[in-house]
């Protein structure tokens, strides 16, 4: 599913965060967001499955397509849309409520989706293996989602995101709260999820983009209360390699940022 | 000599005396704070003990299944202000719980988000009746409900649940204050994260917020029982006072167990031995009855938990 960002505005109250962003972000393929702290990744980001809307005060100007569908338009639902796009956050956040069968099955539960007991098996099963974690967990299903390391929890989140079968998953940092060993891990998924997903991620380690991304988008805040703006975006090889702009070429080779 | 002593162990020797100081200031630290959590049981356990060496005597089983009906001297029970308690508290938390739970939701999980003017406003001012009446005596919440029935009822009516109304005044922002706090210790990456499965906020309020602060919420409602529990003023005002059963709280006087306490104390027979004895074990009822509630329900956050 390709999501198409045209003329994206994105604002928290009077802050201009996200500027003028067009970009097309092509299906079945790793798509990495980076740029220097605070231009505005993880607000553009959000504005794709319209979380960006629930910070008080915060309001989107342009449109964001998911195939054919206006995430933004009129008459669509947000909720709806949320539930058609899987999210991942920076720190792991499973339900301490729940166990971890329950946590990956959270979506359609807190949806009031009813599932037959071997139908929820199965998708447990399913969603926890895409994630790389059923051989890890399926001997204490049942025990507490919070039991599991930082790793695993993180792991557990992307299942969570997987059970509803979403064309498009957004990680926001996903690594970042991570041990190398479960980075890793995760990394190795990256490549199984490219297959059918559109996978879009924040990152702040560049040699991880380099890594898992097929396109890489690198923003940055022109002047001062001007927003993120897209500064430039290309594929892996020649982002890393062969940057256009000044500024990419500064931020790759560490200069600024 | 002292010019020549190397200055490794110069430093050592300087180390080890500070830590020798830390030690004995943390020891001293560590003593005091134990001293003083000592001198602040004392008196409670001071309270318990005495209760409950002088309220045994009575513990038996006319003082569960008999009330005061036609008692002058020895004899007689509790019963109809053992019922009066438990009927008039349901009652008031029935009546409480919703108010200010409701009201603590609104205002953490709605009105703290709003931009709207008017909403910012509202949440204001519900504040501030909540704090005012953190602030009311117990008296004064009796009176306002003694006044608003004197003046629709009629001045001689007396009823449980009139007494139950009072304590819902009393009870109310305690338990929306310390609801209000619980709820905000939910974190917000739950909120993200249910928000983000594409579910609906209410649903997000009843099956991950509510869920995840039940033992908080537990814990709240306790303090609101307890709060409006050991309450006599307010009800001696408007439930009144009568040594027979009521089991009815639209009408007629009802007694509770702090009230029947004061009445035992304040109007004894001539047997005052027996009144004295009947009021220290109406307390301890009332502190067991406490004891157990609190027992009750951190096992059953307990049990949800596992
Ligand atoms: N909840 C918020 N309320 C107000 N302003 C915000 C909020 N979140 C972010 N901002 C502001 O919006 C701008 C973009 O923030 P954003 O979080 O998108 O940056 P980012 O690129 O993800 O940064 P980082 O790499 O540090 O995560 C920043 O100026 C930030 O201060
Ligand atoms: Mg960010």
């Amino acid at each position: 599913m390709t999501i198409a960002i045209e003329k994206l505005n994105a604002y928290y109250g009077e802050l201009h965060a996200v500027a003028g962003v067009n970009m097309v972000i092509p299906e079945r393929a790793v798509t990495a967001l980076i740029g220097p702290s605070g231009c505005g990744k993880s607000t553009l980001l959000r504005c794709i499955n319209r979380m960006h809307e629930i910070v008080p005060g915060a309001s989107v100007v342009g449109s964001v397509r998911l195939d054919t569908a206006d995430l933004y338009a009129p008459d669509a639902d947000p909720v709806a849309v949320r539930a058609r796009v899987g999210m991942v956050f920076q720190r792991p956040n499973p339900f301490p409520t729940m166990s971890i069968a329950e946590n990956v099955l959270a979506g359609f539960r807190l949806r009031g989706e009813r599932l037959s007991r071997s139908e929820a098996e199965t998708k447990a099963e399913q969603a926890l293996r895409s994630a790389n974690l059923w051989d890890e967990v399926k001997d204490r299903l049942k025990s507490a989602g919070t039991s599991l390391s930082g790793g695993q929890q993180q792991r557990l989140c992307i299942a969570r995101a997987l059970a509803s079968k979403p064309d498009v998953i957004l990680m926001d940092e996903p690594c970042s709260a991570l041990d190398p060993a479960s980075t890793q891990a995760i990394e190795e998924l990256l490549d199984t999820l490219r297959i059918e997903h559109t996978v879009v991620i924040v990152t702040h380690n560049l040699s991880q983009a380099a890594r898992v991304a097929d396109r890489v988008a690198f923003m940055a805040t022109i002047g001062a209360g001007d927003g993120g703006h897209l500064i430039e975006y290309g594929t892996a090889q020649q982002m890393f390699h062969d940057p256009v702009q000044p500024a990419t070429q500064d931020y790759i080779a560490g200069r600024f940022g | 000599m002292k010019t020549s002593t190397p200055l490794p162990t110069k430093t050592t020797a300087t180390t080890i005396r500070i830590n020798t100081r830390r030690r004995v200031a943390d020891r001293g630290f560590t003593l005091a704070v134990i001293a003083c959590g000592v001198l602040a049981v004392i008196p409670l356990l001071s309270v318990v003990w005495t209760t409950v060496s002088k309220g045994l005597g009575r513990i038996d089983v006319a003082f569960f299944t008999q009330s005061m009906r036609g008692i002058t001297d020895a004899g007689g029970g509790a019963l109809h202000a053992i019922m009066g308690t438990l009927l008039i508290t349901c009652a008031a938390t029935l009546v409480a719980v919703p108010i200010a739970i409701g009201s603590a939701l609104w205002l953490v999980e709605y009105a703290d988000n709003a931009t709207t003017p008017a909403i910012k406003t509202l949440a204001r001012t519900v504040r501030t009746v909540i704090d005012v009446m953190a602030g009311i005596p117990s008296i004064v919440a009796g009176l306002f409900v003694y006044a608003v029935i004197a003046l629709t009822v009629g001045p001689g009516y007396r009823s449980g649940l009139a007494g139950a109304f009072a304590l819902v005044i009393i009870m109310v922002p305690v338990v929306e204050r310390s609801g209000e706090e619980v709820l905000a210790r939910v974190p917000a990456e739950l909120h993200e994260a249910a928000l983000a499965l594409g579910v609906p906020k209410w649903r997000v309020i009843l099956k991950v917020v509510l869920p995840t602060a039940l033992p908080g919420l537990v814990s709240t409602l306790l303090l609101g029982v307890s709060r409006i529990v050991g309450e006599t003023a307010p009800l001696l005002l408007v439930a009144g006072f009568t040594d027979s059963m009521n089991y009815d709280l639209t009408s007629g006087r009802m007694v509770s167990l702090p009230v029947y306490v004061y009445s035992q104390w304040q109007n004894k027979g001539v047997d005052a031995a027996a009144y004295d004895a009947r009021a220290w074990s109406a307390a301890l009822v009332l502190l067991l009855g406490v004891v157990l509630l609190h027992t009750l329900a951190r096992l059953i956050v307990r049990g949800r938990k596992q």
